[in-house]
This record gives structure tokens, sequence and C-alpha cells, in this order.
């Protein structure tokens, strides 16, 4: 991703005196249509392009990075060293804060990908999307965009609660090949619940309605999920859940990388990518609705 | 409200000009004013910019009953290469729809839309690389630049990266906001925003510019220079322009021609000079009269009453220049 300078002017650009002595801009470049790109490149430049926008918002306000930082701090601090102290949950032989963090990078990396329903809502309101959507950009080619761009955040995300979890003691690995796992799993996961979230906008068109709904679909997917107690423990329909629910792979192949627990990181990685491509065709499939 | 149907076809649709677009690779035109392009078979030596014939539609669900508003009734309509034509009309005369129909935004339940030889049904992606698209409301991104902000159409429009910054910054001198180009857009006037807009347009090399009520909510001084604006990127690239107004004096001085819309339909189409001719040809009374005359000649009432103008639009726009503004 290139970064924006803020450099001078290119030569070009610079105002050249027309004939009638008036300086008026050089608009040569603006006279020459740019050659299109075609076939399989055109979906991986359209998602760099949306990850370069989201990258270049976080660098002027940085202040969601660090409230949204909050949450999970007090989750890891408040319910994590609470229930290390009761081991109340069996976790085996790791400590519960351990077993805790990765369920609550999943957490927060959903938290952030949930509200790209309501952005792409706010975005067609105010007239982003549609002028987007008069550019040679696929509808799929979008919402990839946005999945991967709400995936990048919730990596950065990722990493600062991997320095709180860090701070806390939480044994966890440094080898680089793991990061870089751990780095696709949450890229993968946010991909997903963005176009959760995206589809779910699709149906119902207003930012009320998805606020709502939102809220109501975050919780149990959190809660109907490994991210804070074994599956074992859990009653039999909301085993089900669990099994059905694409945090609990997440979860299951963070937890695998980080902390080193038995996982079944092919699978993970399998119904991830899955749920990813789904989660993709159903909500491109739905952009038209906002467009209207 | 959808409808399932213009849904369901527009995903058919969508897939015909996609699979176009990746397949044939096709060449979309030299971005000169001529009208002559090579590559598309359908494209090539089309004279016209725009072709509409009978185009219809209807918001709401075809059910049995229920009220559907005819947005758009029967419009024809040719924008020719290199003008500058005016779509007139007050509030809800389905200026938009139509506008929305031609940028491939809405599907084409009834009717034909052509933009230079394209379908706009089945060529979608070549009629999108043709396009530089104003919408009603401000639009820009105001958590980004300025320039980040033409910089994201730019990429989406394959500039290739080396020119990628030369491009922009001339874009933006385009529009002159070179000043201002590295703040936030949230610090934006209404003024300023609608001129970043047009540098988001141009930075594509667009061979159509459309522009949905480019002057409104602005003041006096900003109208003018988003006119002056168009017209000198005009003049400097021979571009065609469609633009809607509901400003007749804006109109009368920058447009080569003018079709007068009201209730979905047009009323009237032709040159300021020629439809006032008419007016006074047919109207002794008014020996001068003004284009507001010659739409109350045509429409049968007054401009600017609105009776059945639907005010969300400006709301919206109202509501996004606070925003950004
Ligand atoms: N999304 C929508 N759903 C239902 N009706 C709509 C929708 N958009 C527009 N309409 C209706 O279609 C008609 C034409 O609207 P349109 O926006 O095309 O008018 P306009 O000429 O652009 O007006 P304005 O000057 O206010 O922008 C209006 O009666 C309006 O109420
Ligand atoms: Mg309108």
């Amino acid at each position: 991703m290139s970064a924006v300078p803020a450099a001078p002017l290119p030569a070009s650009a610079e105002q050249v005196p027309a004939a009638d002595g008036v300086r008026r801009p050089d608009l040569g470049l603006l006279l020459v249509p740019p050659r299109a790109r075609t076939g399989w490149r055109l979906v991986p430049a359209r998602v760099l392009a949306m990850c370069a926008v989201e990258l270049q918002k976080l660098r002027h306000d940085r202040t969601e990075l660090y409230t949204r930082a909050v949450q999970p701090a007090l989750w890891l601090l408040i319910f994590g060293e609470t229930f290390t102290k009761l081991r109340s949950i069996p976790t085996g032989n790791i400590p519960y804060l351990d077993y805790l963090a990765p369920g609550i990078i999943a957490q927060s990396a959903m938290f952030i990908a949930i509200f790209y329903g309501i952005m792409i809502i706010w975005e067609r309101d105010s007239g982003v999307l549609t002028k987007l959507l008069v550019t040679p950009t696929p509808r799929a080619a979008l919402v990839t965009g946005k999945a991967f761009a709400a995936g990048v955040k919730a990596v950065i995300q990722a990493v600062v609660v991997i320095l709180i979890a860090a701070l806390l003691g939480v044994a966890m690995t440094w080898n680089p090949l793991r990061l870089l796992g751990v780095a696709v799993v949450v890229l993968l996961g946010s991909a997903f619940f963005s176009c959760l979230s995206m589809t779910i906008a699709g149906i119902v068109l207003t930012r009320d309605r998805l606020m709502g709904i939102g809220q109501a679909i975050t919780m149990p997917l959190f809660f109907g999920s490994n991210a804070l107690y074994p599956v074992g423990l859990m009653p039999g329909w909301l085993q089900a859940i669990s099994k059905a629910n694409p945090l609990s792979y997440q979860v299951d192949a963070l937890r695998g990388l980080l902390i080193g627990t038995p996982a079944h990181l092919p699978l993970d990685f399998g119904v991830l990518a899955l749920a990813t491509v789904l989660g993709i065709t159903a909500a491109s499939a739905l952009l038209g609705r906002l467009a209207k | 409200m959808t409808d399932d149907d213009a849904a369901s076809r527009d995903a058919t649709n969508r897939a015909a000009a996609d699979r176009d677009a990746t397949g044939a690779g096709t060449d979309t035109g030299t971005g000169t004013s001529t009208g002559t392009s090579a590559g598309t078979g359908a494209a090539a030596g089309a004279a016209e910019a725009v072709v509409c014939r009978g185009l219809e539609y209807s918001f709401g669900k075809p059910r049995a009953g229920a009220a559907r508003t005819k947005a758009v009734d029967g419009v024809d309509l040719e924008v020719r290469t290199g003008e500058v034509f005016g779509l007139l009309g007050p509030n809800g005369a389905g200026k938009t729809t139509t506008i929305r129909a031609i940028t491939t935004l809405l599907p084409v339940p009834a009717g034909m839309v052509r933009v230079f030889g394209n379908d706009t049904a089945r060529r979608k992606m070549d009629v999108r690389r043709l396009l530089g698209y104003v919408p009603q409301q401000l639009s820009a991104d105001a958590g980004l630049t300025g320039r980040e902000n033409v910089e994201l159409f730019a990429r989406v429009f394959d500039v290739p990266r080396a020119e990628r910054a030369a491009r922009v910054a001339q874009a933006i001198a385009a529009v002159d906001l070179v000043e201002a180009a590295d703040r936030l857009v949230g610090t934006y006037s209404g003024g300023m925003v609608r001129r970043l807009e047009l540098a988001q347009a141009l930075v594509s090399a667009p061979r159509l510019l459309v522009l949905d009520e480019p002057t409104i909510g602005l003041d006096p001084i900003a109208r003018t220079s988003v006119w002056e604006c168009i017209d000198a990127v005009r003049a400097a690239t021979g571009m065609t322009v469609l633009v809607t107004t509901h400003y007749m004096d804006e109109a009368d001085q920058y447009c080569h021609r003018v079709g007068l819309m009201d209730r979905g339909r047009i009323r009237a189409l032709g040159t300021p000079a020629e439809l006032k001719a008419q007016v006074r040809e047919q109207d002794p009374e008014l020996p001068h009269p003004t284009l507001d005359d010659v739409f109350r000649h045509f429409a049968g009432r007054n401009l600017g009453h609105g009776q059945e103008g639907d005010f969300s639009d400006v709301r919206r726009t109202r509501r996004t220049a606070s925003r950004v503004g």
C-alpha cells in the first residue's frame, strides 16, 4: 500500500500560461482515459484500493483504534483475571486468561466487522456508495474490497489486543509464521462477519433497523461460541449452535496458533474461507438493493 | 422500496455486463470529442453521447392495486457528443431517476438507454468506464483528504500507479483546490466539496460527465465557480456534459440544448433560443420570454412550486452538507 504523499505537486500540475496569457492548469493527462484492467487483475486492484482508503482513514483518526481497545482490555482484565483465580472453568493446564485471550481477539475483530453493514448504509445515504457503483467495479469486487478493508482494520486491532494480552502476562507464541496465520484467520473471520452485516444491510436497507439487528446478533454469536468456555461445557443445543458458528472456528484456530492448544487448523481455515466466499456472494447479490 | 422483478433482471444484466467486460477486454474509446470509437462494434460511429427511447421507471412493488409512482414516463432524449445538455424541471420531475437509469444505477424495465452506442442494460461496465458522475447529494468522504478522495477514483478507474499522483494533481488543479487538497474534506465548504467531486469525476477522463444538480444548495459565487470549472474542463477536453438543474438562468447561460421535464415526461426540447422563439411565435403576449416563461408555456404551470415534489432529496442534500461541511 502506498502511503499518501503530502508531496509537492509534480511539474505537470504546474500552471502553464495559455495563448491568451491567462494561467490555466495543464489538463494533459485528463484527456486520455486510463487503460482498463481486465480479467483476474480487476478484483485484487479494487481490494487494494478499498484497503488503502481504510488505512488512510485510520491514519487521520486513530481514536477508534484506542476506544475499541478499551472493551477487550476490560474483558481480559476483569473477566479473565477473575476466572483465572476462581478456576471454575476447566481449561486444562493453561490459565484461563491465556485461554480467553484468543476469544477476545476474535470478539473485537467481529465487533469491527459487524459495523461494516452500518457503514455501507451510511455510504449509501451519503452518496459515496452510489458513486462507487458507477465506476467499473463489479459488485462482488466492491464487497470483497470492503470485506478485506474490514479485515485489515481488524488485524490492526488484533495487534493492539495481543499487546494488551502480552502485558497481562499471557504466554503467546512469537513465531512469525504462526503470527502470519493469526493475521490470516482474523482477516478471513472479519471478512465473513462484515459480509454477514452487509448482507443484512441489503435486506433491511435502513441504518436504524440494522443497528437493532446488529446488537441482537453479536452477543448470541459471541456467547454461542467457544470464545469464553470449552464447547464441552455447553448444553447440547448450544453445542450445535457453536458448531455452525464461524466464530468458533476462528477462535479454535487462534487458540491453536497463539497458545498452542490442540486445534483443527485445516478444518478451521476451510470453514472460514468457505464462509467468506458465501458471505461475499450473498452480500454482492443484495448490494443492488441498496443502490435504488 | 424495491422492485423484485427488476432486481432479478438487474442481476442477470449485471452478470452479462460483467462477462462482457472481462471477456472481451473491449476498447472503450479514445477520449476525444469526435465520438468515434474503435473496438466495440456497437459504439462505432455513435454521434450521440446518450440516447433514451421510451424510458420508463416506476418505484414501488408491481403488486396489483398497490400505488406505484411512475417517476419516468416515456422519456425520449438525445444528447449530442460534445454539447452541454441541461435536463430541467421542478422537484419530483424525474430528473434524478432518468440520470440514474443512464448511469446504470437503475435497471431499465421499459425502453432503451444507450451511452455512446453501449446499451446500459447489457454493457454496464463499458458504460461506466465512459462516465464521470456527480450525484445530487454532496458525497465526498469526510474522513479523507481531498487528494485521497480523488486518488480513490483514480484507483478504481485503473489509473496506473506511475501516473496516479500526476493525474490526481491535474484533476485537483483543474477545479482549483490545490491549496486545500491535503486537508480533510470534513473542513471543506459545500462549494469546495462540489468542486472536489468534479475532480473525482474528471480524473478518469470520462467522455460523458453526468452532473445531478451540481449547484444545488450553493451560494451564487460558488455556483458560478462550479460552472466555470465545468466550462473550462469541457473546453479543454471536449467532453459531453449532461446536467440537471432547476435554475433556469443557469441553463440559459451554460447549456447548448435543454430538455424541459415535468411529471416524468420531456415537455420540450431544443436550444434555449429555439424554445424562446417558439414561445414568442405561439404567445404574442410574451415578446421577450425567459426560460421560466418557456417552461410555463410547455408544462402549463409554474416552475418551482413543486406541489408534486418530493423533498427527501433536498433534505438529504442538506443533511449531507451539514455533515460534510
Ligand atoms: N427511492 C424512491 N422510492 C420511491 N419513490 C421515489 C424514489 N426516488 C424518487 N421517487 C419518486 O419519483 C419521482 C421522481 O423523483 P426524482 O428524484 O427523479 O425527481 P427529480 O426531478 O430529481 O427531483 P429533485 O429536483 O427534487 O431532485 C418523485 O415523485 C419521487 O417521489
Ligand atoms: Mg433530483
